[in-house]
């Protein structure tokens, strides 16, 4: 019953350490440049006297090559065991949560620490660094590629562009009315009742790991 | 059996499925579908919705714009001059007046990209280039052309065979308009059966000359000759290419 009572804003759960808040960062940076760099490009005709035009085409060209490296790096290293065991953890769902995601919320869940839109938005995300840097590669370097796969390349990095400027607006979004979760991005930290009402699974979790009972 | 469904779900963890590796592998999947098939798929939206619509869906066919020198030189109409010299009986600078009082010739065709983009069905006016070279009359020992640009940087060049081709022109219309100042106006080569880097924007001056020098983009590593197929020998390989 004490142990209920702990419940509370005082008590803090670490949500993201500090490689996965400065991976998170550095992408969103990059994707953010990438992002602002595309609309002149795609949008060529009505920029009309953009004057740095092989600037901005040469920034979105090396931002692109660097898109890679926060995740691989803090995946990788001896200090990404939390970014590792997180990506597990967006990857393996349980029935209850593809039955959540197929309703689109209204299914009863268990959370876990990340609830199966924000699994799906990483894994997104994930899929799309990999399709823009292979289409993307293939604009750039064009020379090793036939004329249909580039048609077919330039088609996807289009309709790929689209989807991302969706996901990640829906993202921002999602983060701006959801203050809890956009404080962890920045701290780190999420109070205990913040993960009871959102992450109660990962809370269980926490809990048996520190060997607290309920 | 029934004893296996009395344990209670919460005493062991729930079985999970990696829907991580599936979505993305599905997307992965559905990317490289794309490479391999998106080309057609996006023409048949363009043929389907009309050029108009279809340049409004992301992707949808417009004309990315480049630029060598960050600029696009400004031209008026008025200002405008092509100086044809070289190997000719006959060195002319021509106004937009004069091109337009020539024959003209006017044809609807897909501007290609080396780079993979496509813009389909662009209408196109102006006169042959094989029509400009009667007039200044090549002399004997001319083997080829050679273009600059307005913008000081890029060059091009064209043997005199490929110059004759009926779809090779100095174009001033472009779209259904005087061709804008970002699409290589207020005249451009366009080189229909080429990539559209041969297509050489801004043109101020044609030299005939006794050797095919290579331009601008030839010198950064593309064929000197462009043809749609692929194909970098001097010969148009299909007449039928364009």
């Amino acid at each position: 019953m004490t142990l209920t009572q702990a419940t509370s804003e005082t008590v803090r759960l670490l949500r993201f350490d500090r490689v996965q808040r400065s991976a998170h960062w550095v992408n969103a940076a990059l994707f953010g440049v990438l992002m602002t760099t595309a609309i002149p490009l795609y949008f060529g005709s009505f920029f009309g006297l953009v004057w740095p035009r092989h600037l901005i085409a040469q920034i979105h060209l090396w931002t692109g090559v660097a898109l890679p490296i926060p995740i691989i790096v803090s995946l990788l290293g001896p200090w990404g065991a939390s970014m590792r065991r997180d990506v597990r953890r967006i990857n393996m769902w349980t029935r209850q949560e593809m039955r959540w995601m197929k309703t689109l919320g209204e299914a009863p869940i268990d959370a876990d620490k990340f609830n199966p839109g924000q699994k799906l938005n990483a894994i997104f995300i994930g899929a799309s660094i990999a399709i823009m840097l292979a289409t993307g590669s293939m604009l750039q370097w064009f020379r090793f590629f036939p004329v249909p796969w580039r048609e077919g390349a330039t088609f996807v990095h289009d309709v790929m562009a689209f989807a991302i400027f969706v996901v990640v607006f829906g993202h921002i979004v999602m983060a701006l009315t959801h203050r809890g979760a956009l404080r962890s991005i920045f701290t780190g930290w999420v109070s205990e009742s913040w993960a009871a009402t959102h992450a109660p699974a990962w809370l269980k979790e926490e809990k048996l790991k520190t060997g607290e009972t309920d | 059996m029934s004893l296996s469904r009395e344990v209670s779900p919460s005493s062991e963890p729930p079985k999970r499925i990696n829907v991580g590796r599936r979505v993305f592998l599905g997307l992965a999947a559905l990317g490289a579908a794309g490479v391999a098939f998106g080309g057609s798929v996006q023409n048949f939206i363009g043929n389907a919705l009309g050029s108009g619509l279809g340049g409004l869906l992301p992707g949808g066919d417009h004309f990315r714009i480049y630029s060598i020198t960050g600029t696009y030189p400004d031209i008026s109409r008025e200002n405008y001059r092509l100086k044809v010299s070289g190997l000719v009986h006959d060195a002319r600078t021509f106004t937009i007046d004069d091109l337009e009082a020539m024959p003209k010739t006017a044809f609807v065709k897909n501007f290609q990209c080396v780079t993979g983009w496509k813009v389909p069905d662009v209408h196109w006016e102006g006169v042959q280039l094989s029509h400009i070279l009667k007039v200044v009359g090549v002399k004997k020992g001319a083997v080829a052309l050679t273009f600059e640009s307005y913008d000081r940087e890029d060059s091009e060049s064209l043997t005199l065979d490929q110059a004759h081709l009926p779809d090779v022109i100095v174009a001033y219309r472009m779209l259904g308009a005087p061709v804008t100042t970002e699409h290589g106006g207020p005249v451009r080569l366009y080189v229909a059966p080429m990539f559209g880097y041969k297509s050489l924007k801004w043109l101020s001056a044609i030299t005939v000359v006794d050797d095919v020098a290579p331009g601008f983009w030839e010198q950064n590593g593309y064929p000197v000759n462009g043809w749609l197929d692929g194909t970098v020998g001097p010969k148009n390989p299909d007449p039928e290419l364009t």
